[in-house]
């Protein structure tokens, strides 16, 4: 079973380094992201008593794992149509180590990207310290599997990349806006406020400024936010074993 | 068919039945297949094939009748089956941006084989497949026949007892067939079972089974399915088949089709028709020709109607596919 995960891991990772496009996109979209972002509220808006540059730092670490999450499970949906994953259904490889090994491919590639954008912490005045960075990681990869899960299980349902984009924006970008990722939720209204606290991305992303930035106003507790996100996690990678298991008619096309 | 196996069947397949919502696409599908045999399926588009190809090949689950593989009920040991089975399918399968090599790489890693086992196992499919200068090229930049073989390559990897092939070779050169089916040959005791919309392969099977709306019309050895149909198969175009249909059989008594516009006569010495049928009638006959039967008249015969191939058969897809 761990070769195959590690087949399926490996080619997720070999096919993005060689397609430049996709890897210069990937890196430098979130890159774009926190400087306009940064700049333009550099001034106006410090949440917590932090620069702006610094508060969405860590947001924008949680929304490369995001975005990088969706792209690299819409191959799941491209691999169908290509005849690949028909090839992987009648091998002798367990379903689940389908899931795990897409899974696991598309969160390295998010941990990779997010390791990349942490080389520019000193500019937004983010702590590098060894014993953050290395916590970072571990939530960072939580996270990357959670968020990969999820996209993994929803492409899996789904025939065609453009609904699967559709469905995508409709529900993660209001998860990743509603987490804290972007502005804090604490004054927000009632609603919305109650919302964040059932929203999964909320406890990824506060573990990551615990890790990154310490105790922040408004966001659970470290402990709190951890057990979140591996549950985060766990629940969706079994939601992607669960989903790949079946088998139907709709595994004919 | 009894759908019992003995030591020498390689799948024994009883009153296979299968839809797709409302769509009865199997029905009443019995046939069993020798080991080390080429077994083909014959049929025009919907006629099931492909549908039979993906119950076989574990894609579907059954959902009525009996099939054993390699002496594994394909109903409850389908993880067993995959084991030991390759599969080509009619869409390429290869990773057009991974190499050739690395296509073989992860299709052994998937099939089990790892570090130098499978390294020498990638070497041996690359040499029997002509592909060893091309080994490290990408999949996308090879012709259609080439990235065929490396899909051959890659299901035989694991060596299996049995491969499938659900139209492999459509769209393929006469060459690029012919060097996809040498490679098969070469694997000594290999079964083959492979589905198929082309006359001239379909007569190679040692078995042919040919498919019509999802039931089995005619099953034998390609050449006694064409000598039931007799010796001679006389086609005559005209502008008016039905009146001459008549007057032909009235004329010299033998047996007139007319199918799709087109008299047809069959038997052992029709050609001994032609001289006095044109002495005759030859002024009405537009084109004449005499041929020996094909599989086509085979079909012909037994669903009344002529094999037309459209486009590639895609099964249907019904509500949103629940899994």
């Amino acid at each position: 079973m761990m070769r195959a995960v590690r087949a399926l891991w490996q080619r997720e990772v070999v096919r993005f380094l060689r397609d430049r496009p996709r890897l210069v996109g990937s890196l430098l979209q979130p890159i774009v992201f926190w400087v306009l972002f940064s700049g333009a509220l550099h001034g106006s808006f410090k949440p917590g008593g932090m620069d702006y540059g610094q508060y969405f730092f860590v947001g924008t670490l949680a929304m490369i794992t995001l975005f990088t999450a969706i792209f690299a499970t819409i191959t799941v949906i491209e691999d169908r149509k290509e005849g690949f994953l028909q090839g992987v259904l009648v091998s002798p490889v367990p379903r689940s180590a389908i899931a795990l090994g897409k899974i696991l491919g598309g969160a390295t590639l998010g941990m990779l990207l997010a390791m990349l954008f942490l080389l520019m912490a000193p500019l937004a005045g983010v702590s590098l310290a060894p014993e953050r960075v290395l916590l970072g990681l571990g939530v960072l990869a939580l996270l990357a599997v959670a968020v990969t899960g999820l996209g993994f299980a929803l492409a899996w349902v789904m025939d065609s990349t453009a609904a699967y984009h559709g469905i995508m924006m409709l529900f993660l970008m209001p998860m990743l806006l509603l987490s804290g990722a972007f502005f804090p939720m604490e004054t927000a209204h009632p609603l919305l406020s109650w919302v964040r606290f059932v929203n999964p991305m909320t406890y990824g992303v506060g573990a990551l400024r615990h890790a990154f930035q310490g105790e922040v106003a408004g966001v659970p507790s470290f402990p709190v936010c951890l057990l979140g996100t591996v549950a985060f996690a766990v629940l969706t990678f079994l939601l992607g074993s669960f989903v790949v298991t079946r088998r139907s008619v709709r595994d004919a096309a | 068919m009894t759908g019992q196996t003995n030591a020498t069947s390689a799948i024994t397949a009883a009153d296979l039945a299968f839809t797709y919502g409302e769509r009865q696409a199997l029905q009443d599908v019995s046939f069993e297949v020798m080991l080390g045999q080429a077994y083909g399926f014959l049929g025009p588009n919907g006629s099931g094939k492909s549908t039979l190809f993906k119950l076989l090949s574990t894609i579907v689950p059954l959902q009525r009748g009996r099939v054993s593989m390699l002496g594994l009920d394909l109903a409850t040991q389908a993880a067993a089956i995959r084991r030991r089975i390759g599969v080509v399918f009619q869409s390429p399968a290869v990773d057009k941006k991974l190499t050739v090599r690395e296509n073989l790489h992860y299709a052994g890693l998937l099939l089990g084989l790892a570090g130098r086992e499978l390294g020498a196992r990638i070497d041996q499919i690359l040499a029997a497949a002509e592909l060893a200068d091309r080994a490290r090229d990408l999949t996308g930049e090879l012709s259609g026949g080439m990235r065929r073989r490396v899909e051959i390559g890659k299901c035989l990897l694991a060596k299996p007892d049995l491969v499938l092939l659900d139209e492999a070779s459509t769209g393929l050169d006469p060459k690029a067939r012919r060097d996809m089916w040498a490679l098969l040959r070469a694997q000594a005791g290999l079964t083959v079972v492979f589905t198929t919309h082309l006359m001239d392969e379909a007569v190679e099977a040692h078995s042919l089974v040919l498919l019509d709306q999802g039931r089995i019309v005619a099953a034998g050895r390609p050449a006694a399915l064409m000598r039931e149909v007799g010796g001679q198969v006389l086609e005559i175009e005209t502008p008016e088949a039905p009146v001459l249909a008549g007057e032909l059989k009235a004329a010299f008594g033998v047996a007139v089709q007319v199918v799709d516009g087109t008299l047809r006569i069959e038997g052992q010495v029709v050609h001994e028709l032609v001289p006095k049928l044109m002495q005759r009638f030859g002024e009405r006959v537009q084109r004449l020709q005499l041929a020996h039967p094909s599989l086509q008249d085979v079909f012909l015969r037994k669903t009344g109607k002529r094999f037309v191939v459209a486009e590639p058969e895609v099964p249907a897809k019904h509500g949103r596919g629940r899994r």
